[in-house]
């Protein structure tokens, strides 16, 4: 899932210093699930908002909307109206919500309330840790399940660098070497012969962004779309 | 043949040293270093911002060993440059006289001090390796033709006491498989631990020389630094005591006898075919740790 953290109330409260009335619009998906950008959340910011105003003896009106996703524009439709009766939208979604909204709601500024930061695994409660970039040319078969690209601060294939020392890795001692990971999984696996090899360089020509992606069934309307 | 190339295959005991670059345009001091320590050594390694501080690059410094008449090793690491910028300074490297190459991957940007620079890692130190090779069969990275092949003698480093130490050597392997002549290793100081790892290089590979790093002792204080902060290296105690018995004031003296020791031991006994002396931040005393080993 996508992880982001909440920005900091100063900064969002200067965003929309000079609105009257706002809405701060949630996601009910990853960033729910990561507490920083669901209903609750919406809930909090929008509080804390009002008493921002407050204290800076001013009025904010703040409505709050949860969506069930901003990357979907179905779900973001039934809530669209409301918003453009607002000075501005806060967005508490990844980037890609607040992208999204912004497309649908032109005339309206969107501003982000968080800060995405990485895709993750959920390790333990409260606990969100990076293991994948999309680099969209995946290894993991080889590397026994664990990603050197992202866990590796170089992303290096090859093996560890010279800074990994007794399974960590030298960027912080709280990061484990990815290549000692690997390599002690492979060799429980009986599997080292998958690293003995040389890995090619890695392919960022795959990655040009902005990528789009047309799922096969659908290249012909997509096609069809292109000409209208 | 190339000096260095020359130096490694003559079955001689090869002598490399390093000088890091200043951080400024101020080079009275390296050109000091040069001069003092050119005639010494068989080749003179120029670090690539080392520790990740932006200094005077690499390639520059090579061109002034090369202009002094010294043998210069360019490092080359992984950090700062994508696989276009290396090729383009390698070619640079051979039309400036510059033959011999150290690929290494490079430490990560948050040990330096430009903490919010983009860290590149487009290729790493293997993959760096075959890139040299492939340029020397006339033909770039991309696959395209370069109208006239370089030359490279070609080193990388290893970490024999790497904890823990199967994936290093895993790395070694790919290292030599991707075609290295040299190897100059970081710091050692159990000579007893270093041999079974010269047991072991011997074996993946006879004909890659070996240099084993020597980095000079300054103090107690730096010994124990080195064995909290730097990973692969492991100072004994014994010779840390042997440090902080040494007269006030007189701990680097102890130092460059220690580092003179030990060079003559691996020569004497044949352990490796030469050193790479790392006289950090204090390269003028390269000469006087080569008179303690006798050199």
């Amino acid at each position: 899932m996508i992880v982001a953290e909440r920005k900091p109330l100063g900064e969002i409260r200067e965003m929309v210093k000079d609105c009257k009335k706002i809405m701060v619009m949630g996601c009910g998906t990853c960033v729910a699930v990561c507490m920083a950008g669901g209903e609750k959340e919406v809930e909090l910011l929008a509080s804390q908002l009002r008493l921002a105003a407050r204290k800076e003896g001013k009025s904010i009106e703040v409505i709050e909307e949860t969506v069930t996703r901003q990357c979907d524009r179905e779900y973001m439709e039934p809530v669209l109206d409301k918003a453009r009766e607002c000075e501005a939208v806060i967005s508490t979604a990844c980037g890609l919500g607040v992208q999204l909204l912004s497309d649908l709601i032109e005339e309206i500024p969107v501003y982000p309330g968080l800060n995405t930061r990485f895709i993750g695994t959920n390790e333990a409660e409260g606990v969100w840790k990076e293991r994948c970039m999309m680099c969209g040319n995946c290894i993991l078969g080889q590397t026994g399940g664990i990603c050197p690209i992202a866990i590796c601060p170089k992303g290096l294939v090859n093996g560890p660098c010279g800074g990994t020392n007794k399974g960590k890795c030298e960027v912080s001692p709280n990061k484990d070497c990815a290549w000692t990971l690997i390599y002690n999984r492979l060799e429980k696996q009986g599997k080292l012969d998958n690293i003995r090899q040389i890995f090619p360089p890695k392919k960022f020509g795959l990655h040009v962004n902005p990528i789009t992606q047309v799922n096969p069934a659908y290249q012909h309307a997509q096609m069809e779309e292109g000409h209208a | 043949m190339p000096k260095f190339k020359e130096a490694l295959n003559s079955g001689k005991f090869v002598i490399t040293a390093e000088v890091g670059p200043p951080k400024g345009t101020d080079i009275t001091e390296t050109l000091e270093n040069i001069d003092r320590i050119k005639n010494k050594v068989d080749a003179i390694n120029s670090t690539d911002n080392q520790s990740s501080v932006m200094r005077i690059a690499s390639l520059a410094t090579c061109s002034i060993i090369r202009q002094k008449g010294g043998e210069p090793i360019l490092q080359m690491t992984c950090r700062d440059r994508n696989r276009m910028g290396l090729e383009s300074d390698l070619l640079g490297a051979n039309i400036l006289g510059i033959d011999n190459v150290l690929c290494l991957t490079g430490d990560y940007i948050s040990v330096g001090d430009h903490l919010d620079a983009k860290p590149v890692f487009d290729i790493d130190s293997v993959q760096l390796v075959q890139m040299v090779r492939m340029m020397e069969q006339g033909m770039d990275i991309g696959g395209n033709k370069l109208n006239a092949p370089v030359h490279f003698c070609c080193g990388a480093i290893v970490t024999p006491e790497a904890n823990p130490i199967g994936p290093q050597l895993m790395k070694y392997e790919k290292k030599v498989k991707a075609g290295i002549e040299f190897v100059q290793t970081q710091a050692i100081y159990d000579i007893d631990n270093f041999k079974k790892f010269m047991e072991y290089a011997r074996k993946v590979n006879s004909n890659v020389k070996i240099l084993a790093g020597i980095v000079l002792l300054t103090g107690a204080g730096m010994a124990k630094y080195m064995n909290a902060n730097v990973p692969g290296i492991v100072v004994p105690d014994a010779l840390i005591e042997e440090l902080k018995s040494a007269e006030k004031g007189k701990a680097v003296q102890k130092g460059i006898e220690i580092a003179g020791r030990m060079i003559k031991r691996l020569k004497d006994e044949k352990i490796c075919d030469g050193v790479h002396i790392m006289a950090i931040g204090r390269e003028g005393v390269v000469p006087d740790i080569l008179a303690a080993a006798g050199l």
